[in-house]
């Protein structure tokens, strides 16, 4: 017979049994059982953080940087919600976790308890699926399920909440039986159908364009990606989801297209005749004005979530399967149609245009520029294998501009709901789960202050991630939009350089802090921090008014982007001569 | 356009509100909402009639799909199904104009379900269109209380799945 044990400890096994090496939490009253549980758990790595944000971002990171679902433990009432801003994340970026709350007993459930909130109604709208357990002898399968949900298809976050008298129940543990799942089946291989269509738009145009996101690293497709640009000479333009789906130092890749957009890669995507987009969902912060998006493109779209395929953008050729499966049959059609590439001129024309329109700035010998700081990073993390994390703002795009990521799962960034606040406790997740990576987060001063109290996490849990701040004494992309769209009026935009002091503030948690003020002390601050053994924060203080270029104002279309070079239209920059090669 | 969406669910607690919710957040009316549970108790049958045009209906179609509890739904075209629906009428009925009343019932195939002293309730069952056309009849005499079921719609035989 079955020994009998108690509900957290069925969740320990069966969190044993999904492979599960970190746990990212915080405890509280009801949730005093499973963390009772968990005191002798070796198999398991617990990280305490400092706030249950921070927890959810953690595991965000982890998840990101080793493609495995994260987990994270929470107790009931304010530790669920304050997972909320978390979970949304996850949930917008697709990325696989499992979030675990304690709730109070199922007799007072609905009663306003002490501690109580309705998690999983409030979890509602941002979770993939989830459960509110009544029964210790239903958790294992219940788990069993919510890794398998939040992992597969287009994964996301599943929460499972677990009432204190569940936990403290007993089952006769046996591992969990097969799930019955009659409502979920996610498609996973493209219809061959739509394939070869697909591969027949691809060898017969002349000006085509891979567009691909997010979807490329969660499904594992980037080896196939690679495959079939190099195949049919393609360029490829990533999203900010899909940064290290494709080399970013390949001679194809054509960066990231839209709002903070390079120029050449916004009209490579305006003049292109075939759009593919793989693993993207053609978000507004990249098509700007749809209807001049690909205009003059016909376009195929692949993504595993049938939903995501129109629903912004008419697809004349949708293929719903997993982006990986659908790569690897596209190229093998290709090369079953003996099919050659005919994009020569075309790269002609795209390698004119990033001769002509590079994403460039204005250096200075006095100030430091955000962008050059980037640049620094950049250079001298080359060659050593490294994880960067942005927060969210200014920062972030100046390092999707600046940085050039080449391998997959090495990118960390809050795309969809744009997080601040989850740069520096996603590196410390990522820093967990790639512990012989260097983990980078290029920060902002407003946007580090709203997870700071994470850097105690950092530093008692071992886990040495550096902090660049790009501190401009502003929340800087606020103050862009101020500055370009409502007259320069910065309200409520301005935070004090100074304060708090944030070389104080890492020596606060027992970290390492160092300031920069001028050009020439870049470098050296950089190497000391990125050598010290522990975590590190770096205070550069920036050029304070400087914006973001290129830029595509809200709602407008892609080609017509402020800054950079004075804008002529798409039309006019073309060379007629080589123009004429590619309509010939 | 109105659309007659027939949606097989788990039979499980929380899944209407999954539903629902989805219409809800995206922005969508629900005009008539019906759930029972179908010949297999471990499932139930959401039959929900909303206005959309044939985008947002798709998307949100999509949408439903991707609820881990939702099993099948069907957009079912007026030509192609059965739709019912019933409803309770407590109509004013002083003695004297009882028979009147009682008669418009019979020509509606309807029943009388409760006498009162001074009212009738009669229960009706069919299309839309039918029942509008009876409430409009009764409402001369007055209608005290009134409550509908909501449309419930199947395929016809020749769409089985």
């Amino acid at each position: 017979m079955t020994k009998r044990i108690t509900g957290a400890e069925a969740l320990i096994r069966s969190l044993e049994a999904e492979g599960l090496e970190v746990l990212f939490g915080y405890p509280g009253g009801v949730a005093l059982p499973i963390f009772d549980a968990l005191y002798d758990v070796e198999s398991i790595r617990r990280i305490l953080v400092r706030h249950e944000q921070g927890a959810v971002h953690a595991a965000d990171g982890y998840a990101r940087v080793t493609g495995k679902p994260a987990a994270v433990l929470v107790t009931s009432g304010p530790g669920a919600t304050n997972t909320v801003t978390g979970i949304a994340n996850a949930y917008m970026d697709s990325v696989p976790m499992v979030v675990f709350t304690a709730q109070v007993a199922t007799s007072v459930i609905g009663t306003d308890a002490f501690q109580e909130s309705d998690i999983t109604g409030i979890t509602l709208p941002i979770t993939k699926h989830n459960y509110l357990l009544k029964d210790a002898r239903d958790l294992p399968e219940v788990v069993h399920e919510a890794f398998l949900i939040a992992s597969t298809g287009r994964p996301g976050p599943v929460l499972v909440d677990i009432p204190v008298d569940v936990s403290k129940g007993e089952l006769e543990y046996a591992g969990p039986n097969e799930p019955v799942l009659p409502g979920y089946k996610p498609t996973v291989r493209g219809h061959a159908k739509q394939v070869k269509q697909a591969a027949a738009l691809i060898a017969r145009a002349r000006k085509p364009l891979l567009y691909a996101g997010g979807g490329v690293l969660s499904s594992g497709g980037t080896k196939e990606l690679k495959e079939l640009a190099e195949l049919m000479q393609l360029p490829v333009v990533t999203t900010l989801m899909g940064k290290g789906a494709f080399p970013e130092d390949h001679h194809l890749y054509l960066g990231m297209p839209g709002m903070h957009g390079a120029k050449y890669t916004n009209y490579a995507i305006t003049e292109t005749d075939l759009l593919v987009g793989v693993g993207v969902r053609f978000d507004d912060r990249v098509t700007g004005k749809l209807s001049a998006f690909a205009s003059k493109a016909k376009i195929v779209h692949v993504d595993v979530d049938p939903a995501e395929i129109g629903k912004n953008k008419r697809v004349d050729v949708p293929i719903v399967g997993d982006a990986r499966h659908v790569l690897a049959s596209l190229v093998a059609e290709l090369r079953r149609m003996s099919a050659e590439p005919r994009t020569n001129a075309w790269m002609k024309v795209i390698d004119d245009w990033r001769g002509r329109f590079p994403l460039h700035y204005h250096p200075s010998d006095s100030d430091v520029m955000p962008q050059y700081v980037v640049e620094r990073v950049r250079e001298l993390t080359r060659g050593r294998p490294t994880v960067y994390a942005t927060e969210v703002g200014q920062n972030q795009m100046w390092a999707c501009q600046y940085l050039r990521i080449t391998e997959p799962r090495t990118w960390v960034s809050s795309g969809g709901l744009g997080t601040m606040g989850f740069g520096l406790p996603a590196a410390i997740g990522a820093q967990a789960g790639r512990p012989d990576h260097l983990v980078v987060d290029i920060a902002g001063d407003g946007s580090i202050q709203m997870n700071s109290q994470e850097l105690a996490t950092a530093a008692t849990n071992g886990l040495p991630v550096k902090v660049v701040i790009l501190n401009n004494g502003y929340l800087g992309m606020v103050r862009q939009w101020q500055e370009l769209f409502y007259g320069k009026r910065y309200s409520s935009s301005t935070l004090p350089q100074d304060c708090p002091d944030f070389v104080k503030l890492a020596e606060a948690y027992g970290c390492l802090g160092v300031r920069v003020t001028e050009p020439g002390q870049v470098d050296g601050a950089l190497e000391q921090a990125f050598e010290h053994d522990g975590p590190a924060v770096v205070d550069v203080r920036v050029a304070r008014e400087e914006c973001v270029y290129p830029m595509v104002a809200p709602g407008g279309s892609i080609d017509e982007m402020l800054g950079g070079v004075p804008g002529c239209p798409v039309s006019e920059m073309l060379d007629d001569e080589l123009l004429e090669e590619v309509w010939e | 356009m109105r659309h007659t969406l027939s949606v097989l669910v788990e039979n499980k607690p929380g899944v209407l509100t999954r539903v629902t919710a989805l219409f809800a957040r995206r922005g969508f009316n629900i005009d008539s909402l019906a759930v029972g549970p179908t010949e297999d108790p471990t499932l139930s049958r959401i039959t929900i009639v909303v206005m959309a045009a044939d985008t947002p209906i798709e998307q949100i179609t999509k949408q439903l799909h991707k609820l881990v509890n939702v099993i099948k739904i069907q957009d079912l075209d007026p030509a192609e199904s059965i739709d019912r629906e019933l409803v309770l009428f407590k109509v004013n009925a002083p003695p004297d104009r009882r028979h009147e009343i009682i008669e418009i019932a019979n020509v509606f195939r309807a029943k009388i379900v409760d006498v009162g002293k001074n009212s009738l309730t009669i229960e009706a069952t069919g299309t839309a269109d039918k029942l509008s056309a009876m409430e409009d009849l009764l409402r001369a005499y007055g209608i005290k209380e009134l409550a509908r079921t909501g449309k419930i719609a199947l395929a016809r035989g020749s769409r089985e799945a």
